[in-house]
């Protein structure tokens, strides 16, 4: 692969990566938003997988296909799972017209409504580059320069964390900051050892069963994943 | 002062004040015939228009100069624009003088002098379109510009024929993030900008939903006819704006007869295309709440911006 073809595919990766984060902050539907976090999951993979072809590094690729694995197929299938259990099915039949409970599927009343939520995406990005322009100076190579990308997905990440109501919406924000972890390492440092993200991509996985099964716990005892209703103590 | 390029600056405005009628015709017959209608047939604007224009001149009493002036402002903006853009040939006589700011500032007076015409009318519904129809533009406005400037980076220019022959010799430059982000962002901004399906409906007669057509309630005759010509040209000169700043090829950077042949064919065609596209997908589309317009439009804001930072950062020059 010729040096012109690698910058252009790695900045198309990373171009990718950062508009599929832009994207979950515009969705409101829950499960479009797992959807665009698992095509994250592609852009993701592609990285290692391009710094592998590059560098001529086989652990690399392999590293890739676990991440392709993991992101695009085991997380979002947990958190499909956990909307289903959560969305009731439509009630039909005799003496019932279509009647379907969405409240839980949507994302309604973000915390920031989504205008202002996408202008602080765009801040939060220039921010990202701003603070990163030192770290790039410092070996400018194609793979550093994308760096901010990274932070950048980390910083939308966190804000979704903190601004979204639903309990799963949360979860895709607590996702969304490891998957800009993860890029920060790969486009800094080539990838952090094998065993590192082993470790990383377990926590990862048992943090998100804990948080669906948390979930599910809620929805039966509130009737709702609202976490605004974990505000007050109850005995 | 070349020959050719004289006869290009000539035959862009002529195309596109001939061809507007013709596309907007070709849109409507397209969405007919997925909705299973007839349709018209593709000249039917062009006959709606002659037959607007055999009609007596008639304005509302109590309407000044904007009023009567704003339709031949619309249509002289719309036809400066149309000589401006490099949609035949980068090497026009006009060329030096076509800077995406200016070509975006004669949009935006073309706009602002409808939108005044409409409260000028003194009705409720041209006060409600123009103040819809601003709301709008205040937010297209700085979206079309920052999508043309993250393509302009490249370019080193924002001299649009610059922009246009840079991107002819190196059509990489389209496949970066930079302008796949800029031309998703520019594509909305156009819909928003010439009143399309998901933001304002233009076969709608409700009052409560409509934004251009509010505007333009109280014109009759002749004027309606030049009001109507200039919407058509618009959208085929925002159309035009976009098939030729991210798929230039087939444009003419010489002085060459030939070329010059080739490049009016391959703009029609492009355009053509593009306006059928167009009108095939808002079959599928709703037209979404007001409400949830600033919404839209903030999102293909962000995506230019990021299509700046893309181009400036990732391109690391």
């Amino acid at each position: 692969m010729s040096e012109g073809t690698y910058t252009q595919l790695l900045d198309l990766a990373c171009g990718a990566f950062l508009l599929a984060a832009v994207v979950v902050l515009w969705q409101r539907k829950l499960t479009a938003i797992v959807r665009t976090f698992a095509l994250q999951g592609v852009a993701l993979a592609a990285l290692p997988f391009l710094l592998g072809l590059h560098e001529a590094r086989g652990e690399l690729i392999a590293v890739a296909a676990g991440i392709g694995v993991l992101r695009t197929g085991v997380l979002p299938y947990l958190m499909r799972r956990a909307l289903d259990s959560l969305v009731p099915a439509p009630v039909t039949g005799a003496g019932h017209r279509y009647v379907e409970n969405v409240s839980e599927a949507w994302e309604t009343q973000p915390l920031v409504n989504v205008a202002a939520s996408l202008l602080t995406a765009a801040l939060l990005t220039l921010l990202a580059y701003a603070v990163a322009r030192p770290l790039v100076l410092l070996g400018p190579a194609p793979a550093t320069r994308a760096l901010p990308v990274g932070l950048a997905v980390m910083l939308i990440g966190f804000f979704v964390l903190s601004t979204r109501r639903r309990a799963l919406a949360q979860v895709v924000g607590f996702l969304l900051l490891d998957n800009g972890i993860t890029a920060t390492a790969f486009l800094a440092a080539s990838g952090v050892p094998l065993i590192v993200e082993l470790g990383v991509s377990f926590d990862v996985v048992l943090a998100v069963l804990v948080l669906q099964i948390l979930t599910t716990r809620m929805r039966t005892a509130f009737g709702t994943t609202d976490i605004d209703d974990l505000r007050e103590l109850h005995d | 002062m070349s020959g050719p390029g004289i006869a290009a600056v000539a035959a862009q405005v002529a195309v596109v004040t001939a061809g507007a009628p013709l596309l907007a015709g070709l849109m409507r017959q397209v969405r007919a015939r997925l909705e299973g209608r007839a349709g018209a047939g593709i000249a039917q604007p062009w006959r709606d228009l002659r037959k607007l224009l055999r009609k007596e001149p008639i304005t509302p009493v109590g309407t000044g100069p904007a009023f009567r002036a704003a339709p031949a402002l619309l249509v002289a903006t719309t036809a400066v624009t149309a000589a401006l853009v490099p949609f035949l040939s980068t090497d026009t006589p006009v060329g030096r003088n076509a800077d995406v700011i200016l070509v975006v500032a004669l949009l935006a007076l073309g706009t602002v002098a409808l939108a005044l015409a409409g409260l000028d009318s003194g009705t409720a519904f041209g006060g409600m379109g123009a103040s819809r129809e601003m709301t709008i533009a205040a937010l297209v406005e700085p979206t079309i510009l920052l999508a043309v400037f993250a393509l302009s980076i490249p370019a080193r220019s924002t001299n649009l024929p610059a922009i246009v022959a840079g991107a002819v010799e190196q059509p990489a430059r389209l496949a970066s993030p930079a302008g796949l982000l800029a031309t998703a962002a520019l594509a909305v901004a156009v819909l928003a900008e010439t009143g399309r399906l998901p933001v304002d409906n233009p076969a709608t007669h409700l009052e409560l939903t409509m934004v251009h057509e509010a505007m333009v309630l109280e014109y009759a005759g002749p004027d309606l006819a030049l009001v109507e010509l200039g919407a058509q040209m618009r959208l085929t000169v925002l159309l035009g704006l976009l098939t030729s700043v991210f798929a230039p090829w087939g444009i003419a950077t010489g002085p060459s007869w030939a070329a010059l042949a080739v490049a009016l064919a391959v703009f029609v065609a492009k355009t053509a295309l593009l306006g059928a596209a167009l009108a095939a997908g808002e079959v599928f589309w709703a037209k979404l709440r007001l409400f949830r317009v600033p919404e839209l439009l903030a999102g293909s804001f962000l995506l230019a911006l990021l299509a700046v930072t893309a181009s400036y950062f990732l391109s690391g020059e």
